[in-house]
């Protein structure tokens, strides 16, 4: 549905690269997340693909229709959600879905099954103006207007940055949803604990992708043991770890550490146990734990430097 | 007795009818990292306006760095600091501008601002890069030039805003570094964040509901007080029954 052969995007007269020889491509009905922080290229590459930003490099199509030549096919066919809100915020709710929906030729009644779940939930202040709504009012109006004419592919630029992490979960809900009336969604967010919620995920960072597949596979690609670790000191746990020459790594993960070994021969946790006795620790937790997508992508990130 | 640096009484702000804020009281202690937390609408930006002195609450008492919310809400600038994943620093600013003008306002003489700015330069490892702007440093660098410049007026107390929200995984977690330091130097910390797991990193955490504070304890008692296993589980407990929401 979805194609991106070697797609590069520069700013700055080629001096700063944002997005670098990124190829992939999502299949029809996929939920496929771009998971990456700030800076990533995560919307460089959402403004290709919705034919708002020339590449430098490469080919893109979307559902078929190249991304230079088929531009005004695509901006027809597509549903795009932008990070920052763009719709007008002096029309009311009712007239900013009216107004999407005129422009795309249809009406809010035609398509009213598609976005009738998400609407009625804003459908009481349908007349009060885009400005004064909350930031969850914003968002569910701006994914209907990305919906009214009932797209092939819907792009959400980062949907659920800055809301709490309830709300974040009804958004995931709707979305699945939308998944399963056959709409292919690719999604970005900077909240690695969403990647689960993916069929398929790309790691990104500065511009490249680290790794594409599902969460599970990312997850079981991790190589070594992860443990995690906590004290009765958790404020000095982590520099007195970092006494112990066999650590390869550690970083605090909520109420525990995780950490990785470079050798785990039959005594390295009888050593580690006796320097942190030493240093005084006590309740000492320790135990093997499953990696996160984010203890992945943490991996990652320190492998490519 | 441990020396409290923010006392609230009550404090109440409403708009209107509707009440933003309910009643809240709550004390933050010197050195402390205290996380603020709650869903979308349930009055933490109202909250913590009134806090640094930007919003005259409707009733109750509060004191922020010992000044009054009411009476010495320039005071309060003066001993506070602030940071937010939106507004940190000028990005067309060089390192050094951006130093100097924040410092300037946090009232630092020439002289202090001098000692400073060098000084933070060194400890940030970014002499090479004064006379750079800000806009081109990568993320993680004006993260933490930002919270350096919130802090560098040696304030009591320094608010921050969602201060790591869209950072990779390994700068937040070095930014976290940097906030524990400064609680060390006894400048307590005032936080807010979406992400669950910064949460643990507090030492206590408030979680507001509809303008109320529903629970305030650290993280573990929290844990035990819901029966829940992580910080995560207490925050959908809570802000399930929001009746405001978003």
């Amino acid at each position: 549905m979805v194609i991106l052969n070697n797609i590069t995007k520069t700013y700055n007269k080629g001096n700063t690269i944002a997005v670098d020889d990124v190829s992939f491509s999502v299949g029809k009905g996929e939920l496929f997340g771009l998971i990456g922080p700030d800076g990533a290229g995560k919307t460089s590459i959402f403004r290709v693909l919705t034919t708002l930003l020339l590449p430098d490099g490469g080919s893109a199509t979307v559902d078929g229709c190249d991304v230079v030549i088929d531009y005004k096919k695509i901006r027809s066919q597509v549903g795009y959600m932008p990070g920052k809100f763009s719709l007008y915020q002096d029309l009311t709710v009712e007239e900013n879905l009216n107004f999407f929906a005129t422009i795309f030729n249809t009406t809010i009644k035609e398509n009213y099954e598609l976005i009738k779940e998400i609407y009625v939930q804003i459908e009481p202040f349908k007349n009060r103006r885009a400005e004064k709504l909350s930031g969850g009012m914003k968002q569910k109006l701006a994914l209907c207007c990305a919906l009214i004419h009932k797209p092939t592919v819907l792009f959400l630029d980062e949907p659920t940055t800055g809301v709490d992490a309830v709300s974040r979960k009804e958004f995931w809900e709707m979305l699945k949803r939308l998944k399963e009336q056959g709409i292919t969604i690719l999604v970005s967010t900077p909240y690695m604990d969403e990647a689960t919620l993916c069929d398929r995920i790309a790691l990104i960072q500065t511009g490249k992708i680290m790794s594409i597949d599902t969460p599970n596979n990312i997850v079981k690609a991790y190589s070594g043991t992860l443990y995690k670790i906590k004290s009765d000191m958790m404020n000095k746990l982590s520099n007195d770890l970092h006494s112990y020459e066999n650590m390869l790594s550690c970083y605090a993960f909520g109420e525990y550490l995780h950490l990785s070994f470079k050798n785990e021969n039959e005594h390295f946790e009888k050593e580690l146990m006796n320097i942190l006795k030493e240093k005084g620790h006590q309740q000492i937790e320790f135990e093997r734990t499953i990696p996160t997508i984010e203890d992945c992508f943490i991996k990652l990130m320190s492998s490519s430097g | 007795m441990k020396e409290s640096v923010i006392k609230t009484e009550k404090l109440t702000k409403r708009f209107g009818d509707f009440v933003a804020v309910n009643e809240i009281s709550f004390e933050v202690f010197k050195g402390e990292v205290f996380g603020f937390l709650g869903a979308n609408g349930a009055g933490k930006t109202t909250a913590m306006r009134m806090l640094c002195g930007l919003s005259v609450p409707s009733s109750g008492i509060a004191t922020v760095a010992g000044f009054d919310v009411f009476k010495q809400t320039e005071n309060i600038k003066r001993n506070i600091g602030y940071m937010s994943q939106k507004f940190s620093l000028y990005e067309d600013l060089t390192v050094l501008e951006n130093i100097r003008f924040f410092g300037g306002i946090y009232g630092l003489s020439d002289k202090q601002l001098k000692e400073k700015s060098s000084e933070l330069v060194l400890t940030l490892g970014l002499q090479n890069e004064t006379k750079k702007l800000v806009g081109a440093l990568p993320l993680g660098w004006k993260q933490k030039l930002a919270f350096s410049v919130a802090i560098i007026h040696q304030p009591k107390i320094v608010f921050l805003d969602e201060p790591t929200g869209g950072v990779d995984p390994v700068t937040r977690r070095q930014f976290w570094d940097l906030i524990y330091e400064a609680a060390n130097s006894g400048i307590t910390i005032f936080v807010t964040t979406h992400y669950m797991d910064e949460a643990e990193y507090c030492n206590r955490v408030s979680m507001m509901v509809d303008g109320s504070i529903k629970a305030l304890d650290s993280p573990s008692n929290l844990k035990k007080q819901f029966s829940a296993t992580s910080m995560d589980e207490v925050f959908f407990e809570l802000a399930r029954g929001a009746k405001r929401g978003e």
